[in-house]
C-alpha cells in the first residue's frame, strides 16, 4: 500500500508540475474570471435597467375633476404600496376616441381609461386589459370614495428571526452550493478524460506500467488534477471575494447554513473533492479506453449529458428533504456529494456526512479499480475476466 | 550519443544473488486466436548477459513484457528476482521498452530522475545522478533542455540512463540497438558489459545476431512464439559441424574416394562438413596420392549459420530483411 501511494505521488507530482508550470495554465486561470467580470458588468447594467421606470403608462381621458381625483387616489395608494406597484397615469385628449388615439404611431400609452370614476371604461389590447383592470378598478374605487376612504393602519411587530425565512435562506444556500459545486466539477473534471492519451501516444505508458501498479497511475493522475483544481478554485474564489469586498460587500447579513459556516465550508471542500474524484475516476477509466484525442472529444458530449442528469436529480432532492428521492440522491454515489452539501445547509446533524464521505471514498476506490482492470484488459491486453481480480491487491 | 562507460553508470558490485534472476515456465500468452508466446520455458542465470534472438513478430517483446509483469500470462508462471509477482521487484529492475517514450516537455535530467523515482529512487538523488551521467557522456549542454529539443539518439540515451539510474539488479532491454548508429551501438555494448561486470543481470532481445554473438553468455532463439534453442552461443554453433574447405592442385585421383558424401565443389574448392572420424583419413589419402594440397581450412560455424540451422532458413531470411528495413528506416 505504501508503495502504491509513493508511486501515485510520483505521478501526481509530474502531472501537477507539467500542468501548473505550462503557459496554458495562465489561460486556464484567467478564463473563468471572464464570466465573473462580465457578471459584475452586467449586474451593474441590470441594476441601471431596473432603476429605469418601466411601469406601463395608462392614458386618462376623463373630465378634469375625475382625472384629478384619480391622480390623487394613485398618489395615496402608491404611498402605501410602493413606487412600482401601480401603473403610471397620463392625461390624454377627451375629444378623440381612445381607439383612434391608441392607433396613432406616436401613442405613448398602453391603454386609455375613459368614462368617469363611477363608470370607467378601459380600452386596450386584451392582454394589457387583463394586467391593468384590477389596478385601475382599485384606483377608481379609491378616487370615488376619496373623502370617505380611510386606510387602516397596520401595527408592526418585528422579530430577529423567522424559522420560515431561515429555512428558505438555508434552502437557497443549499441550492447555491450545489450549483457552484456542479459548475466547478463540470468545468474541471472533464479535463481528466484526455489524461492518459498523452502517455499512450508518447509510449510512456509502457515504462509506467513496468515500474508501478496501474492503480498508482490512475490515483496519481486524479491527485494531480484535484490539486490543480484547488489551485484554480483558490485563485477564482480569492479574486471573486476580492471584487466582492472592493464593491463594499459584507458578510454580516448572510444567513448561516444549518451546520454553521466553518463546518459548511469544510464539507463543501470535501464534497467537491469527492464529486471531482468520483466523476474524475469514471472519466479517467472511460478516457483510458480511448486511443486518440478525437475519441475523447466524441465522448465529451454524452458524458456532459450524464453529469446534467445527476445534477437535476440532486437539485430535485434539495427541495424534498427526507423524501425517498432525497435519500436516494444521498446514497447514489455520483449525486451523493451534491445532495449531501444541500443537506448540510438545511440539517445540522453531522454523522450522515461522515458516513457519506466514507461511502463516496469507497466508490472512488472501486471505480478506480474497475477502470484499472478494464485498462489492463483492453489497452494492455493483459489479465482475464476483470471482475475476478477486483479485490486483489494492486500490482502491475 | 552513448559515451564511454562513465564512473556514474557503474556503481559498486552487487552482492551474490539467487541462481536465476528470471524464470518462466510454460508461459502462454494469446491475443485473440494468435499465440504470441506458446509454452515458453526460460531461465536467465543471475549476473549473466542473456539474449533473446528472433525475427520481428517472433514473440520476443511479448515474452519480455510477460516476464516483467506488464502483461499476465494466460498459462504458466514466472519469477523475477525470486518474486512470483514481478511488480514487487520493480525497484530492482530497469526496463527499456522497444517503443521509446518520454514526456516531450520534460528536461533531460528530470526525465532520468523521474524514471528513477518511479523505481523508488529519491528525486534529489536521481537528479544528481542524472546530471552526472549526462555530463560524463558529453551531454552537459543538454541537461536543462526539454526532450523535444534533443536529437533521437540523445533522447534514446536519456531513456537508457533513466533505465539504469536507480542501479537495478536486473536490466531488461527490448531491441536496445534499434535506431542507434554503429558508434553508439558499440558504446551501448560497452555499457552493457560494464553493468554485467558489477553483477547486474542483462536480458535483452534483438534481431541482430552479431550483437548477441558479441555480448551474450547465453541465448534463446525464438520463432513462432516458441524457444527453438536455449544455451550458450558456443553450444548453438556446436549444433553444426565445422566446415572444411580444401583446394588441391589435381582435381582427380584415388584420394577423391576419401571425400565425404556431402562434399560440394565450388569455385575450384571442395566444401564439406567435418566428418565424425576427423580430417586425418582424408589427409592421409591426399598425401599418399600426392594430390597437392594448396589450402586446407577448418572453420567453426558462426552463430548466424547455427541460427539458420536451428530456426530455419525462412526465419533467418526474415531477420535479415528486418535488419535491412530498419537500416533503411
Amino acid at each position: 500500500m505504501k508503495q502504491l501511494w509513493r508511486a501515485a505521488f510520483v505521478i501526481a507530482r509530474r502531472d501537477f508540475t507539467a500542468v501548473v508550470l505550462s503557459r496554458t495554465f495562465i489561460l486556464f486561470l484567467l478564463g473563468p474570471l471572464l464570466p465573473i467580470l462580465i457578471g459584475f458588468a452586467f449586474g451593474g447594467l441590470g441594476e441601471k435597467i431596473s432603476n429605469t421606470d418601466l411601469r406601463p403608462v395608462v392614458g386618462v381621458a376623463m373630465s378634469a375633476q375625475d382625472s384629478a381625483a384619480l391622480e390623487r387616489a394613485h398618489d395615496r395608494l402608491t404611498e402605501r404600496m410602493g413606487e412600482q406597484a401601480l401603473p403610471r397615469l397620463r392625461r390624454v385628449s377627451t375629444s378623440i376616441s381612445p381607439r383612434v388615439q391608441l392607433a396613432r404611431a406616436d401613442s405613448e400609452v398602453v391603454a386609455i381609461l375613459s368614462g368617469s370614476v363611477a363608470r370607467p371604461v378601459l380600452t386596450g389590447k386584451a392582454e394589457d386589459l387583463d394586467k391593468l383592470q384590477g389596478d385601475l378598478s382599485l384606483m377608481s374605487s379609491a378616487a370615488r370614495a376619496e373623502r370617505t376612504l380611510q386606510l387602516v393602519k397596520i401595527e408592526r411587530q418585528e422579530v430577529a428571526t423567522s424559522l420560515g425565512a431561515q429555512a428558505q435562506a438555508r434552502l437557497v444556500i443549499g441550492r447555491i452550493a450545489q450549483v457552484v459545486m456542479f459548475f466547478l466539477t463540470i468545468l474541471l473534471a472533464g479535463m481528466i478524460l484526455s489524461n492518459l492519451v498523452e502517455e499512450k501516444t508518447n509510449k510512456i505508458i509502457e515504462i509506467l506500467a513496468a515500474a508501478i501498479p496501474i492503480d498508482a497511475i490512475f490515483l496519481g493522475k486524479l491527485m494531480a488534477m484535484l490539486a490543480m483544481s484547488f489551485v484554480g478554485i483558490a485563485f477564482w474564489g480569492g479574486t471573486a471575494f476580492g471584487i466582492f469586498l472592493a464593491l463594499g460587500g459584507g458578510g454580516s447579513g448572510l444567513p448561516a447554513p444549518a451546520v454553521g459556516w466553518p463546518i459548511f465550508l469544510i464539507l463543501a471542500v470535501l464534497y467537491f473533492a469527492m464529486a471531482y474524484t468520483l466523476l474524475g475516476s469514471l472519466f479517467l477509466g472511460i478516457g483510458a479506453q480511448a486511443a486518440t484525442v478525437r475519441e475523447v472529444q466524441t465522448l465529451n458530449m454524452p458524458i456532459t449529458m450524464g453529469q446534467m442528469l445527476i445534477f437535476f436529480f440532486a437539485s430535485y432532492a434539495v427541495d424534498h428533504m427526507g423524501s425517498p428521492a432525497e435519500v436516494a440522491a444521498c446514497i447514489f454515489p455520483f449525486s451523493s456529494p451534491f445532495a449531501m452539501i444541500a443537506r448540510a445547509a438545511q440539517d445540522a446533524t453531522l454523522w450522515p456526512h461522515l458516513v457519506a464521505l466514507v461511502w463516496q471514498a469507497a466508490f472512488v476506490a472501486l471505480i478506480i479499480r474497475v477502470g484499472v482492470l478494464l485498462f489492463r484488459r483492453h489497452v494492455m491486453q493483459s489479465g482475464g475476466r476483470w471482475w475476478k481480480t477486483l479485490f486483489r491487491p494492486a500490482t502491475g | 550519443m552513448i559515451g564511454d562507460t562513465p564512473a556514474s553508470a557503474i556503481p559498486a558490485p552487487l552482492a551474490p544473488q539467487a541462481a536465476y534472476a528470471v524464470e518462466g515456465h510454460g508461459l502462454v500468452k494469446t491475443f485473440g486466436s494468435f499465440r504470441a508466446v506458446d509454452g515458453i520455458d526460460i531461465r536467465v542465470p543471475a549476473g549473466s548477459i542473456y539474449g533473446v534472438l528472433g525475427p520481428n513478430g517472433a514473440g520476443k517483446t511479448t515474452l519480455l513484457r510477460t516476464l516483467l509483469g506488464i502483461v499476465d500470462p494466460d498459462e504458466g508462471h514466472r519469477s523475477l528476482l525470486g518474486a512470483a509477482q514481478p511488480q514487487r521487484m520493480a525497484q530492482e529492475v530497469g526496463y527499456l521498452p522497444e517503443e521509446r517514450g518520454l514526456y516531450p516537455s520534460m528536461k533531460a535530467y528530470e526525465a532520468i530522475a523521474f524514471m528513477g523515482a518511479l523505481r523508488g529512487l529519491p528525486l534529489k538523488v536521481g537528479r544528481e545522478r542524472a546530471k552526472a551521467m549526462l555530463a560524463e557522456h558529453g551531454m552537459g549542454a543538454s541537461i536543462d533542455k526539454p526532450i523535444r529539443q534533443l536529437s533521437k539518439g540523445m533522447a534514446q540515451t536519456v531513456q537508457l540512463f533513466g533505465t539504469i539510474v536507480h542501479e537495478p539488479r536486473l536490466i531488461v532491454l527490448d531491441e536496445p540497438f534499434s535506431g542507434l548508429d554503429a558508434i553508439n551501438q558499440e558504446k551501448l555494448e560497452a555499457l552493457i558489459r560494464a553493468q554485467a561486470r558489477r553483477g547486474v543481470t542483462i536480458l535483452f532481445s534483438t534481431h541482430v545476431i552479431a550483437h548477441a554473438e558479441r555480448l551474450c553468455e547465453r541465448i534463446a532463439i525464438v520463432a513462432g512464439g516458441r524457444i527453438r534453442f536455449e544455451g550458450t552461443p558456443g553450444e548453438a554453433r556446436d549444433r553444426l559441424r565445422p566446415q572444411v574447405r580444401l583446394r588441391t592442385r589435381t582435381v582427380d585421383g584415388a584420394w577423391r574416394r576419401a571425400l565425404p558424401e556431402d562434399t560440394m565443389a565450388e569455385e575450384g574448392a571442395w566444401h564439406f562438413a567435418l566428418p565424425d572420424e576427423g580430417i586425418e583419413p582424408l589427409l592421409r589419402a591426399l598425401i599418399d596420392d600426392q594430390a597437392g594440397i594448396e589450402s586446407l581450412s577448418i572453420e567453426r560455424p558462426g552463430l548466424h549459420d547455427a541460427f539458420v540451422a536451428i530456426a530455419g532458413a525462412a526465419v533467418a531470411k526474415q531477420m535479415q530483411d528486418d535488419r535491412v528495413q530498419e537500416e533503411e528506416a
